[in-house]
């Protein structure tokens, strides 16, 4: 059957999809080597290794830590928030063809291809026209806008495979809409919210355009504060924050079940 | 299938993203747009002028169009590593799709900083280009890849790669075996499989993934103006250096309201001329 192959091009396939998994995971290995050099600047490779960066991060580096925590705050903000208003919204627009649906949802997904630092300038103007003083909280809802389509997307996808029938089955067996949300709508597609939550809450803590534009000084979030050192020190420090998300990122994945993010494959 | 009388309340769940929208983000455009045309931010009064400083500067053309091709080459180049992927991860098992998924998400969930960052370890001085390329006896000094346009459109190729490969991978594993075994069956050679077949049905995917990274790259702050450097000015650091540098509100804004429609357009032309040509192929 297979006696027609043309080998030089399967053969450039693999080489070529190898070197692309290479270049897929060459950074992190990278940044996670960086980490450990006992040098002062970004040589690669190393000439001696330690630990050293990690305890001057854990130790002697307030700002850094407050920008972490400051992300964080928002971070779980923007999560709670978009992952309920994305949710409630994904579900009402799930499987619906007519022009109403179709355009709610090209307007919900449209801050994925609106330039972010558009957005953020626009957010800064609003602010300042109202006279409204920056805060987490305004950085929040800036994140909210940002964060809200890809949990859309992830609940849909869930939300696709139910069978409406069985909310039919519940209106007629006298339950009420909001009774059925939670009791059958809700816990079948728990996996597409918890992913869309899990999106949402990545999204914030990386995003950098709108924080750039609505944070000052006392609400520098973590990307922006090691930008700025990277814009003028290269402090090696950046390395073992790098360490440390990369370690963090690694976890959150496996402890959360991989077949969720099996594409296609959400709320099965 | 439901109630017609049931219609508008079936959409009430809708109704708080709407309104949260409406108010965060349409509200700040359309601001965003009438201080566009305000000589200045408080000031009152209807002017072009900043329009026609934009427009009529051919410095500030050519850091729009410049961006706009640095978009278009990271999605080339995007396009050109997914592809390969893509059908190893056709051919691939459960077990090592599940690891190749887990690969490509590894880099896409890591913060931005990480990689942007990992990639300025990679093509700095004394980075590790440089030192193999001196193991190898392929350079006898640095290639100063940092700050370079080629160093920049690989690492912002390789930061959006994930947004490609996604949906491609989803498209490509969507298609029916039994058509390439058809295919093959008949004595179709697997390039040629690949031209009739494969990329044809694949189209979907890669039109989606060409959207999300040539959206993302173009508004790429971190690692444009890391790894790209300060003599390679793009769209997103021209807005924030008018906007918080030089605080010409007014000029920022309409500025940001061209780079925004700009893209948008963009993007909704290729969506729409990628469905006219692909309607039949199932998504």
């Amino acid at each position: 059957m297979r006696e027609a192959r043309n080998i030089p091009f399967d053969l450039a396939v693999w080489i070529a999809g190898a070197l692309a998994v290479v270049l897929l995971v060459l950074p992190t290995l990278v940044v996670v080597a960086m980490s450990f050099t006992n040098e002062f600047t970004l040589r690669f490779p190393p000439r001696s290794w330690s630990a050293r960066w990690y305890f001057e991060l854990f130790t002697n580096s307030p700002q850094i830590l407050a920008s972490a925590l400051a992300s964080l705050k928002v971070a779980a903000i923007a999560t709670l928030v978009s992952t309920a208003l994305g949710t409630l919204a994904a579900v009402a627009l799930a499987g619906r063809k007519d022009r109403l649906s179709v355009a709610l949802d090209a307007f919900f997904m449209s801050p994925m291809v609106f330039p972010a630092m558009s957005l953020g300038l626009a957010l800064l103007l609003v602010l300042s026209l109202a006279g409204i003083r920056l805060s987490l909280l305004t950085l929040a809802i800036g994140h909210v806008v940002i964060a809200t389509p890809f949990v859309i997307r992830m609940v849909s996808a869930a939300a696709q495979q139910m069978n409406p029938a069985l909310l039919d089955c519940a209106a007629s067996l006298g339950a009420s809409r909001i009774h059925a949300f939670f009791t059958i709508t809700l816990p079948l597609i728990r996996s597409g919210v918890v992913s869309g939550a899990i999106v949402a809450f990545l999204t914030s803590i990386d995003h950098v355009p709108v924080s750039l534009m609505l944070s000052d000084p006392r609400t520098e979030t973590l990307p922006i504060h090691l930008w700025a050192i990277l814009e003028s020190n290269l402090d090696v420090r950046v390395a073992a924050v790098s360490g440390v998300i990369v370690a963090a990122t690694v976890a959150v994945m496996l402890i959360v079940d991989r077949r969720m993010f099996v594409p296609g494959r959400a709320g099965r | 299938m439901r109630r017609a009388g049931g219609k508008a309340a079936a959409y009430l769940p809708a109704a708080p993203l709407a309104l949260f929208f409406a108010l965060a983000f349409l509200l700040p455009i359309a601001i965003l747009g009438a201080v566009s045309f305000r000589p200045d931010l408080r000031a009152d009064g209807w002017t072009v002028a900043h329009y026609a400083a934009f427009l009529g500067d051919g410095f500030t053309l050519s850091i729009l169009l410049d961006t706009l091709w640095l978009g278009l080459q990271v999605v080339l180049v995007t396009l050109l590593i997914a592809y390969p992927l893509g059908l190893v991860y056709m051919r691939a098992g459960p077990r090592m799709r599940a690891l190749l998924v887990f690969l490509i998400l590894l880099p896409l969930l890591t913060n931005t900083v990480v990689r942007t960052f990992a990639w300025m370890a990679i093509l700095g001085r004394n980075g590790l280009v440089d030192t193999l390329a001196a193991a190898l006896g392929l350079a006898s000094e640095p290639l100063r890849l940092l700050y370079s346009r080629t160093g920049l459109v690989i690492a912002l190729a390789q930061i959006y790669l994930p947004l490609m490969a996604l949906p491609l991978n989803n498209s490509l594993a969507k298609i029916d075996g039994n058509l390439l075994r058809a295919a093959e069956g008949l004595g179709a050679s697997s390039a040629h499989v690949f031209r009739t077949v494969i990329l044809p049905l694949s189209l979907p995917g890669a039109v989606a993934g060409c959207l999300l990274v040539f959206a993302g790259a173009t508004t790429a702050f971190i690692t444009q103006t890391l790894v790209g450097g300060g003599r390679q000015i793009f769209m997103p650091l021209f807005i924030y250096q008018q906007a918080l540098g030089v605080q010409r509100w007014a000029f920022a804004a309409a500025a940001s309201v061209v780079f925004a429609l700009t893209v948008m357009t963009i993007v909704y032309a290729f969506n729409r001329f990628a469905r006219s040509r692909l309607r039949g192929v199932d998504a």
